[in-house]
């Protein structure tokens, strides 16, 4: 593009559109940055899409983790091609052979092309030529790029020979590349089903959000282990304001008794009112934790971030369980540091099954009451984390209703989106009937959450 | 400065510095748009050296800020002279107050630090602010302030303005976010870790000499150790350390025992050095 043609009209509204749809996820776009990317665009031309990608990146974002957002949703406003690719729909097989050839040559432009072949050959449902949508679960399924493996290494050695040591590497090399192709197939998914469906609408659904608004329940174990990085800046901030919130409750309000005796010396007119002190107390915590496979992303989370602010509390003490229950207090000192092993720490030292793996929260709730009862008491505010789903055995009410009794408030967080509280095996509407339950489906709602409920 | 993305990396390459798309893509726009750049990234990615090679490219003088914790503004700014001053006032004993006065708050009695200096005469010149997250919050502050207009105002003298604008460069390590407003200012770039290919190419122009086969082993096992959970992974800086360190010792391959024996040139924490020894199937370090 000459730079005496500006920026034309559709690629302003484009760009227009694309800056939109950052904002609904949460990126803040200004209008000088806008004004920027197009002068961006403008000083780049658009013949050179990855030069643009980084134009507008450059202009657009403000932080490192933004861009994770940012990849997929230009790919959906400024994408490879429209529609699928020229020639005869790809075969199977051969499809197969061509891409162990990419993955041995580590050629990801070359991977590109395919993933778009292969999306656009096996990628397609409902009813052909003019599909309904675009699957890329289905075209990995039927492409399976993860069985390439040792044909893949086989050939890279064949062509460059055994390299010595390095060698060791080379499978986990392998796999990394196919993660890389699975993600190309993801996006032109993506791409084909926003052309069909108005790309506004595909932006909205379907780009991975920042960390703090993944669902603890849908996100993969890398964005899991990027969320608990981000304990200790939520929990900085959690501090502040659980602090803030602390020094306003001890100004207290006017103790009008106090300020009226003191107005007895200015002849009965109250010249100073006097504020009630309040005695800051730091809240007692308990934390009842689900830690079964369902949930863990969830509550090990809590639990670091809980264990964060533990400066906020007198006491704390932390009980995990699956179908028993077992307190890992101790187990949490060392679990910022090394927040990924927290998990599994716990599962391996604590005691959290019986004789079957699944979660019973009536046996484990039970035995709570009975073995750890006195760690509750007037002063103590108790988190239930969890899902409430019991694999359909005795939800053990009775035992909810003894800690309750006890504890100054319990609160029940739950990750699971409100809607599905009740159905299948969740006992969460019985519970809810008793404590108050919160959904709690992201770090952003747990954070708010926490310093909304925390007694001060 | 530059007439396309191309061209910034060709000259970039002539100083020694190897750019990668991202990289080079931003440096076309912030001198393009006239913005400063901020550049992010973990330790030893290349971000100071950067600014280096742009002040190179351009044959403009580097300026540097080096921001630490307590950097304040008469030495990021401008300073008075005092001592000499002291010794002006008492060798002038005739003058009226006045005069000596004018006198002692004039051009020769001014220091001028790297923000002054970047923004005063003629010559082209690159202002680096590096390590700006290390700064306190106030210093930003004064950076925005000279970032926006790029003038300052000495109450003694009057405002200086710059009559070319240095072409900026802010680095960060991310210890600390900066605020939101100085960010706005400037284009933003994050530096990663290198594509295997392009570290290929750094090692083998930092490290002249090296095999290109050990070269490209030496970036597969770096590129292996970033994949681990360590807790801290080798940059670049300690690829082309750990290059040096091999080529030293005459090795022309990689083995287990040169591995195991150079491992710390890579990593610095001793639980990281038997978690990888582990993880590369070594035998016991
Ligand atoms: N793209 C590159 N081309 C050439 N050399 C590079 C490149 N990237 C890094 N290096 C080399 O890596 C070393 C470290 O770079 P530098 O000191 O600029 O890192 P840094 O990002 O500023 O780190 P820190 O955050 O610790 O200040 C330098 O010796 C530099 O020559
Ligand atoms: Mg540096």
């Amino acid at each position: 593009m000459t730079a005496d043609a500006g920026v034309t009209a559709d690629v302003a509204s484009r760009l227009t559109d694309f800056v939109a749809a950052l904002r609904a996820h949460g990126v803040r776009v200004g209008t000088g940055e806008t004004v920027d990317a197009a002068r961006a665009v403008e000083a780049l031309g658009l013949a050179d899409r990855e030069l643009l990608r980084e134009g507008l990146a450059a202009t657009l974002l403000h932080t490192t983790g933004q861009r994770q957002v940012f990849d997929p949703v230009f790919d959906l406003y400024f994408p490879h091609g429209v529609g699928g690719p020229e020639g005869e729909a790809a075969d199977r097989d051969d499809l197969r052979d061509r891409l162990a050839a990419a993955l041995t040559a580590n050629d990801s432009a070359w991977m590109g092309r395919l993933a778009i072949e292969a999306v656009d050959g096996f990628g397609g449902y409902g009813s052909s030529p003019a599909s309904d949508g675009w699957s890329s679960y289905q075209t990995l399924d039927r492409i399976r790029p993860q069985t390439l493996l040792a044909r893949v290494r086989a050939e890279v050695r064949a062509q460059s020979g055994e390299s010595g040591f390095a060698d060791r590497l080379l499978d986990d090399e392998i796999r990394r590349r196919i993660e890389v192709f699975r993600a190309l197939v993801a996006a032109e998914a993506r791409r084909r089903v926003a052309e069909r469906r108005g790309r506004d609408e595909i932006a909205r659904r379907a780009v991975a959000p920042t960390a703090d608004r993944v669902d603890f329940l849908y996100a993969g174990k890398d964005r899991l282990a990027e969320l608990r990085r981000t304990v200790q800046p939520i929990a900085r901030k959690l501090a502040t304001r659980l602090a803030a919130r602390r020094r306003r409750a001890a100004r207290g309000s006017i103790d009008l008794r106090r300020t009226l005796r003191g107005s007895l010396s200015t002849g009965g007119v109250p010249m100073r009112p006097v504020l009630r002190r309040r005695r800051p107390v730091r809240p007692e915590l308990v934390l009842l934790c689900d830690v079964s496979g369902s949930v863990s992303g969830f509550s090990d989370f809590t639990m670091l971030l809980v264990q964060a602010l533990h400066d906020q509390f007198s006491k704390l003490r932390v009980f995990a369980f699956v179908n028993r229950i077992d307190e890992v207090t101790g187990l949490l000192e060392h679990g910022v540091a090394d927040s990924e092993g927290l998990g599994a720490r716990i599962r391996s030292e604590a005691t959290l099954t019986g004789w079957h793996g699944s979660s019973d929260y009536g046996v484990a709730l039970g035995e709570f009451a009975e073995r750890y009862g006195d760690a509750v008491g007037p002063r103590t505010t108790v988190f239930v984390l969890g899902d409430a789903r019991t694999n359909l055995s005795d939800p053990n009410l009775a035992a909810v209703r003894q800690i309750a009794g006890r504890a100054r408030r319990v609160y029940w967080l739950n990750p699971e989106p409100r809607p599905q509280w009740g159905t299948g095996d969740s006992a969460a509407p019985a519970y809810a009937e008793l404590v108050e339950m919160h959904e709690c489906r992201t770090a952003r709602q747990l954070g708010a959450l926490i310093a909304r409920l925390l007694p001060v | 400065m530059f007439t396309s993305v191309d061209d910034v990396s060709a000259r970039l390459a002539e100083t020694g510095y190897l750019a990668s798309p991202a990289v080079a893509t931003t440096v076309f726009l912030a001198d393009r748009l006239g913005k400063p750049l901020l550049v992010e990234g973990p330790a030893g990615v290349g971000k100071t050296e950067l600014a280096k090679a742009v002040a190179q490219v351009a044959q403009a003088r580097l300026v540097r800020l080096q921001c630490y914790e307590g950097v304040d503004e008469s030495r990021a700014l401008y300073e008075w002279n005092h001592a000499k001053q002291l010794l002006r006032i008492s060798a002038g004993r005739d003058e009226t107050w006045d005069a000596t006065r004018t006198d002692i708050f004039s051009e020769e009695f001014l220091l001028a630090r790297p923000l002054l200096t970047a923004i005063r005469g003629d010559d082209p010149k690159v202002l680096l602010i590096d390590e700006t997250d290390k700064a306190d919050v106030e210093v930003e502050g004064l950076l925005l302030e000279v970032l926006s207009d790029f003038q300052v105002t000495v109450p003694e003298l009057g405002t200086v303005t710059a009559t070319r604008r240095p072409f900026v460069v802010l680095t960060s390590n991310a210890t600390r976010e900066l605020s939101e407003a100085l960010r706005r200012r400037c284009l933003f770039l994050h530096i990663g870790f290198p594509e295997e290919e392009l570290e290929r190419r750094i090692v083998r122009m930092k490290v002249p000499g090296i095999d290109a086969a050990l070269a490209e082993s030496v970036v597969r096992v770096v590129g292996a150790l970033r994949a681990m959970d360590l807790r801290k992974v080798p940059s670049v800086a300690e690829t082309i350390d750990w290059a040096r360190t091999l080529l030293a010792l005459g090795a022309d391959t990689l083995d287990e025992d040169i591995v195991r024996d150079t491992l710390g040139v890579l990593l610095k924490h001793q639980d990281d050095v038997l978690k990888a020894a582990a993880k590369l199937d070594l035998d016991a370090v």
